[in-house]
């Protein structure tokens, strides 16, 4: 067992499964009707003019432009990264997004296509996105999308161990990974539809920190549900209370589901007053996702222009 | 990895306002008697916005022969046609009032914030629903009277005056008229003096009803209104909500008279936390509890007993909680915590929280700018409380938390049961069994488990000791306007 770079929060280096057991299970409890309430209230924040205007820019500036199917192809991905760069042929003045998010085998086309640009090139590895296979062959998975050039890796936990209670193997797996990834900045997928329970979310959050991840994800995509207000609540309130007692600060990225610009700058608001002002910012929030960005295109233009768009106002991507 | 390090400029929420149009504020209000509107014999006053200290329209108050005049309408009714209704007919009536109430939900929602000075976002979520559906609830109940417990055939008891206060005008109203109509009485209701509009807005909605004139009667005014109905030989039934010292007064005038009497007064409930509580939800629950409509609520959760071990990080995170708050216009959809009621209210908190600071307790609000206008007062906190400071003693009904620790669940039930009130109480813990251990202890009509202030018209309402008797709400709030 390693070391992680949070002694402050577990003292003991010795982080096997019981320990880690000790720690995740004293963790207060989530009440799943208070915290649904909380978020349900949350989402009547009515957000309106200048603050929308500045909501849904941020939220663009905020997105991993995502494709990960098994059709991909070059040209798909080629497509993707000009969108990403420029979201808005029409309108220089639309920020290109964080990030685009592939399979390992394109990164290297995303890396020619968004040459000299400012957008990261997100990977997902680990035998995403059922993380169903050995260490050493997730490791590969990880150094191949490395090697290839992607800056940040979006892995997946093995929810299998965790649900078993073998968190130290999750842990393990978390620190073999985030030193595989070097320089690259790496998000813990927790695949938060197949946990369940907010006290599962929350324990995942904090195993995921406790192990060195940069962000932590809600969810691959695959899954259903993906990210819902109340999951990412909990892991909101993770990465605050972790700032809290480390100092360190970590980000949340919601995936899957989120399409609309409402359901953006709500989770806007949440970040915003559950976690800070820290976390309105690309660097520590993300959304994955692929059609969130065409919603956002077409209400920022209703706000400028006073008139909804056509679908076919936007590029398809 | 290539971020793009652009430092946030902040989330700073653009107003929200609802508009005050839709209210339809008319320039001046009277009485409903008999089925008519008009205006009343007492004085004429003018109903302010709190918000704004701005008068809001002028109310032509009730006199005492108007009550009179109200109390003889109600019992023609009674007399009448509606003792001979069907439960099933006076069901009926109910559901359309029910559907009204939410075809006109916006125009009462903004039109209770203006009057009272409570949050759009709880009006609209709250007050109005809540009113709606407890009407939806009794019309339920209309037909199915001798299913409710109180025997095959209870009888209604025949004219009813309600007088209600000014925290909750519309839901108080709807609290008092819906099982009063569903078990076949006729009412007179006296809405508060500073809150009137809402509860002659839902007069108009019953006349739109076409109830039968006079089974319900709107009499605006003062307290000398409130004690010429509590006197009046001709009501059967007297239901008040309110203060403790009203109340009792109440109770001795009406005292040998034959009248039957519920009651639903202060309280000083306790919220408890224990250090195995889901936090993150027990401070909201916190929150939810003392600052929902400023603090104006009978049951309202203004002594934290908090476990001592874990003190510190509830008023960390209480802290925290707190500075996100929005305080501000009404009618702001964004607002968290509005105006103060009226200016005397105000005085009273004011008193209140002096007290606490003189008697040795640490006073803390965040930084929050009140508006020049209207009465308005900050979240308070107060650490440090003791069990024999008047703030841990008396109703403040402001935005005000009193903190104190305890050691161990006897410890806990021992503080929280050391009041003279008994309204409400709630338990935070993860621990079902000592859930259920502490609800068998405390005296106290509703306890909540790991929530606070949620009302339902199914669930049964009211107090202990000096916080009144009967209930509203559910089957058992049927049982203050049946004979059996």
């Amino acid at each position: 067992m390693r070391p992680g770079t949070d002694a402050a929060v577990l003292p003991d280096s010795d982080r096997d499964d019981a320990t880690l057991r000790r720690f995740l299970h004293g963790l207060p409890g989530v009440d799943q009707v208070g915290a649904e309430g909380r978020a349900a209230t949350l989402a009547t924040r009515s957000i309106k003019t200048t603050a929308k205007a500045w909501a849904i820019d941020t939220a663009i500036r905020m997105v991993d432009l995502t494709t990960l199917e098994g059709a991909d192809t070059p040209g798909k991905v080629r497509s993707l990264c000009s969108k990403a760069m420029r979201p808005d042929p029409s309108d220089p003045g639309v920020p290109a997004v964080a990030a685009v998010c592939v399979y390992p085998d394109l990164v290297e086309t995303a890396v020619q296509a968004l040459h000299g640009s400012q957008v990261a090139i997100a990977s997902v590895a680990t035998a995403f996105p059922s993380g169903r296979a050995s260490l050493a062959t997730k490791l590969v998975d990880v150094r191949e999308a490395v090697a290839a050039g992607a800056t940040e890796i979006d892995m997946v936990i093995d929810r299998g161990a965790f649900l078993a209670g073998r968190y130290g193997q999750v842990y393990d797996e978390i620190v073999a990974v985030k030193e595989a990834c070097g320089n690259a900045h790496l998000k813990v997928i927790l695949e938060t539809g197949e946990l369940v329970t907010l006290d599962n979310v929350r324990r995942a959050s904090w195993l995921a920190l406790l192990a060195g991840g940069d962000f932590i994800k809600t969810s691959t995509g695959k899954v259903s549900p993906a990210a819902t207000p109340p999951v990412a609540l909990v892991m909101l309130q993770a990465v605050r209370d972790f700032a809290a007692r480390t100092g360190q600060i970590r980000g949340v990225k919601l995936a899957g589901g989120i399409r609309t610009s409402k359901e953006a700058v709500r989770y806007l608001v949440m970040v915003n007053e559950v976690a800070g002002d820290p976390w309105l910012r690309p660097a520590t929030f993300r959304f994955g996702a692929s059609s969130l960005l065409n919603d956002l295109l077409l209400q920022r233009h209703k706000l400028s222009t006073g008139a909804y768009d056509g679908p076919d106002y936007v590029t398809l991507d | 990895m290539t971020e793009i390090e652009t430092p946030s400029t902040g989330f700073e929420y653009a107003p929200a306002p609802e508009s005050a149009a839709i209210a339809r504020l008319k320039q001046s209000y009277g009485i409903y008697v008999g089925g008519e509107f008009r205006a009343g014999r007492g004085e004429a006053v003018k109903t302010v916005n709190p918000a704004t200290e701005e008068p809001l329209a002028e109310v032509a108050e009730a006199s005492e022969a108007d009550v009179d005049d109200a109390v003889a309408a109600a019992r023609r009714a009674y007399d009448g046609a509606w003792s001979r209704l069907s439960g099933s007919a006076r069901a009926k009536y109910l559901f359309r009032i029910a559907r009204a109430i939410q075809e006109r939900g916006r125009e009462l929602a903004v039109l209770e914030s203006l009057d009272n000075g409570k949050p759009i976002r709880e009006s609209r979520d709250v007050d109005i629903p809540t009113a709606a559906a407890h009407f939806f609830y009794y019309a339920g109940w209309a037909d199915k009277l001798g299913y409710a417990g109180f025997g095959p055939d209870p009888r209604p008891i025949g004219v009813a005056g309600q007088v209600i206060p000014w925290n909750f005008p519309l839901l108080m109203a709807a609290w008092k008229i819906a099982p009063a109509l569903a078990a076949g009485n006729t009412v007179v209701l006296k809405p508060a003096e500073t809150t009137p509009l809402t509860a002659l807005t839902l007069a108009e909605i019953i006349a739109e009803c076409d109830l039968p004139p006079g089974v319900v009667n709107v009499l605006p005014g003062g307290p000398a209104i409130g004690q010429a109905l509590v006197e009046h030989e001709g009501v059967d039934k007297i239901a008040f909500t309110g203060s403790t010292a009203v109340g009792k007064q109440i109770q001795r005038s009406v005292a040998a008279s034959g009248k039957r009497l519920s009651l639903e007064l202060g309280g000083k409930a306790a919220n408890i936390v224990f250090s195995d509580a889901p936090l993150d939800q027990a401070i909201e629950g916190i929150v939810n509890g003392i600052f929902f409509n400023q603090g104006h609520v009978c049951c309202a959760g203004s002594r934290l007993l908090v476990q001592e071990s874990i003190h510190d990080e509830v008023v960390a995170g209480l802290k925290d909680r707190l500075r996100t708050l929005r305080l501000g216009d009404p009618l702001d959809k964004n607002t968290d915590i509005g105006a103060i009621n009226s200016a005397a209210q105000l005085a009273r908190i004011r008193e209140l929280s002096d007290s606490g600071e003189a008697e040795g307790a640490d006073r803390w609000s965040p930084a929050c700018t009140l508006p020049d206008k209207g009465f308005w007062f900050p979240p308070t906190l107060f650490t440090g409380v003791s069990q024999a400071n008047r703030i841990a003693r008396e109703e403040i009904f402001g935005p005000v938390l009193s903190v104190l620790t305890f050691r161990t669940p006897q410890e806990a039930v021992d503080k929280a049961n050391n009041t003279p009130y008994g309204l409400s109480a709630g338990i935070w813990t993860e621990k079902g069994s000592r859930i259920l251990w502490m609800a068998n202890r405390l005296r106290a009509g509703v306890v909540w488990a790991n929530t606070f202030n949620r009302f339902d018209p199914t669930s049964p309402f009211g107090g202990y000791k000096e916080s009144g008797f009967g209930r509203e709400g559910g089957r058992h709030g049927l049982e203050a306007y049946l004979a059996h």
